[in-house]
């Protein structure tokens, strides 16, 4: 599979390195990590650098999930980029609410890699 | 005797609810109809049972740390040094979600997440706390559909120390379970100040 070039937007550290070890072990070996700690921080790293994919937690200070993405298609930023929520907040209407923000997928948290397989790999034209 | 005291209702606020979350319904005082305040009740006391919360802290310890825990009685041992992760319930629920555990703990729980070894309560340890903490309370509540819908999380807060007490103000219900695996323990709480 061609190197993928991953956005991963979480204020934990740690989640951020969880999700980044469960990409390679759904399969994407040939990755590259970028990662944010909020929505503004993510907006930055994508006025310089181009990726394949977003994933992208709700609840974080400063600028949330949400209003990232809707920053994002307000700026025509990583066009047709497909953008993962990984959240705890997972219930029907904050999953239409993601949805309606431009959001491709969600998964909630924890997963699993398997999860994480079946919802990202599509998205990147890999199953 | 402990020399700090920490107030939970006063430190575990959540923020501000978003532009997109639902709003309440207009239609009756209070901004909720009857039928949906009674609909939410019977949510409270469905997440209230103690086997909900057994589960959801099976649920993120499986899941996340392939670790299986075990409620036990027995109090966690005492230590020098401890870690509380608190994440707040806004909108309909009032409370909180309260992890706490000795530092033996924190460090096996966080060793777990990140495969990394630690060998002190730095900032990837408070981090790691948080965010299961964060995973309990989002799971928890996610167990009444109807109550997450309008229930937000506060992003996590997390206390560190050797003295101190957590005072609760007068919960409409309070769970309160101690777990164990291999030979560590923590403790899960959840408060609620019950509807707004």
């Amino acid at each position: 599979m061609r190197e993928i070039r991953a956005l991963i937007v979480d204020d934990s550290s740690v989640m951020r390195k969880i999700v980044e070890r469960t990409l390679r072990q759904a399969g994407l070996a040939s990755l590259v990590v970028h990662e944010a700690g909020s929505g503004s921080e993510a907006l930055e790293v994508l006025e310089i650098e181009p990726v394949d994919l977003i994933l992208s937690d709700i609840n974080m200070p400063l600028m949330d999930g949400l209003e990232f993405l809707r920053e994002i298609r307000a700026r025509k930023l990583a066009a047709g980029v497909p953008v993962v929520m990984i959240t705890t907040e997972s219930s029907e209407e904050h999953v239409k609410q993601a949805i309606q923000a431009g959001a491709h997928g969600y998964i909630r948290k924890p997963f699993t890699a398997q999860q994480v397989k079946e919802r990202v790999l599509p998205l990147l034209g890999a199953t | 005797m402990p020399v700090n005291d920490v107030n939970v209702m006063a430190i575990a606020r959540p923020r501000e609810k978003s532009a997109e979350t639902p709003g309440p319904d207009k239609t009756a005082p209070g901004g909720r109809g009857s039928e949906t305040v009674v609909s939410l009740r019977g949510s409270v006391a469905r997440v209230a049972d103690p086997k909900n919360l057994d589960s959801s802290v099976e649920e993120v310890f499986q899941l996340m740390l392939g670790l299986t825990c075990r409620r036990t009685p027995e109090p966690p041992p005492q230590e020098p040094e401890s870690v509380t992760a608190m994440v707040g319930f806004g909108g309909v629920l009032s409370g909180a979600c309260v992890l706490r555990s000795g530092g033996t703990a924190a460090l096996r729980i966080t060793a777990r997440m990140t495969g990394m070894e630690f060998t002190g309560i730095d900032d990837t340890v408070k981090d790691g706390m948080g965010e299961i903490c964060n995973m309990l309370a989002g799971v928890w509540k996610g167990k009444a559909p109807e109550l997450a819908a309008h229930c937000i999380l506060s992003v996590p807060a997390v206390i560190t120390g050797r003295d101190y007490n957590l005072h609760v103000q007068s919960p409409e219900f309070q769970l309160h379970h101690i777990y164990t695996f291999g030979e560590a323990s923590f403790e899960v709480t959840i408060i609620c100040d019950g509807l707004q």
